[in-house]
């Protein structure tokens, strides 16, 4: 029994590791909207929708991690 | 030992009420949405109740809001999509408020409850089906097959349609597991201080780093509020965009 929970905390801290995709989308996604902004300001407004839309589907793909480790945790 | 990080998170009857073999007691849950939706309406009422050619405060904190949306739905959906800004101004005002309320020390996140962003989220996703029914007839189907040679669309449609069914689950999982988490790390954080504050000695004054850092936390909090509400009536844009157009223009 004591086996299967440190089995579950262990998958649990391995789980977070979906967040370093993450990070690397987000970083990819803020870095890219500010360089192309920088070039070309006056389209910088129009992009704004996109790059939030850009952030939220990467930000996403960290947080299923987190639930996988939410539901090994409490489950 | 500290509290546990999770223990804000529930949901804790306050008027136990129990009809048929249901428990709908009246919630801390319920309480705060009461809050949420009382204070906005409030602020709406009180703003706009002498409304000016040259704007109070209040009233221009109003209509900033109403402009900020409206200009999101027209870049995000276009014209027709201003039909819909009633709900996607609530949706946003509602989410907004409730994850501010959420950060006052000892309140109730009522967005932190899958229950209530899965609610949410339904609202938006009925709402676009719906009015897809409604506005193309069966030719809303044509939302899975965009213009494609046929062996592509093998592998396309199946891809759409798996991605219209992910969607719901998508949209209230991000704004939960942004309040989950972003909570429990301030709790965490808060956990820390206690604990090192208790330890005495050298380690007293170590629990002002945790300090320094939840303060800094907090902050990166409020934003994550603001934009996850933002995200999530952007989102709704979008998926209530592509009913109203499907693949045509955008």
């Amino acid at each position: 029994m004591d086996m299967i929970h440190a089995a579950k905390f262990i998958g649990a801290g391995l789980a977070t590791i979906a967040f370093v995709g993450s990070g690397i989308g987000i970083g990819v996604v803020f870095g890219n909207y500010i360089s192309g902004a920088l070039r070309n300001p006056g389209a910088a407004q129009s992009q704004f929708t996109n790059l939030y839309i850009g952030y939220a589907l990467c930000e996403l793909q960290g947080l299923f991690g987190l639930l996988i480790a939410l539901i090994l945790m409490y489950t | 030992m500290a509290a546990s990080p999770m223990e804000q998170f529930e949901v804790k009857p306050l008027i136990p009420i129990h009809v048929g073999g249901y428990d709908i007691s009246f919630t801390n849950q319920a309480l705060w949405m009461c809050v949420v939706v009382g204070a906005v309406s409030l602020f709406m009422a009180v703003a706009l109740r002498k409304r000016s050619v040259v704007p109070t405060r209040m009233q221009s904190m109003a209509e900033m809001s109403y402009e900020f949306v409206a200009n999101m739905i027209n870049m995000a959906a276009g014209e027709e999509g201003l039909k819909f800004f009633p709900l996607i101004f609530t949706v946003f005002l509602f989410i907004a408020a409730s994850n501010f309320f959420g950060l006052i020390p000892g309140s109730f996140t009522v967005t932190s409850q899958i229950a209530v962003t899965f609610t949410l989220t339904a609202l938006v996703i009925l709402t676009v089906i719906v009015t897809g029914f409604i506005r193309h007839g069966i030719g809303f189907f044509r939302l899975f097959a965009p213009d494609a040679p046929i062996y592509i669309l093998l592998f396309l449609v199946p891809l759409e349609v798996i991605s219209f069914c992910a969607r719901p689950m998508s949209l209230s999982m991000r704004l939960f597991a942004n309040m989950l988490a972003g909570h429990t790390m301030l709790k965490v954080m808060a956990g820390f201080v206690i604990t090192l504050g208790g330890a005495g000695g050298v380690y007293t004054l170590l629990a002002a780093a945790p300090e320094v850092l939840i303060v800094g936390l907090t902050a990166l909090e409020f934003l994550v509020a603001f934009l996850q509400a933002y995200v999530f009536a952007i989102l709704s844009c979008i998926y209530l965009s592509e009913a109203l157009h499907l693949h045509d223009n955008h």
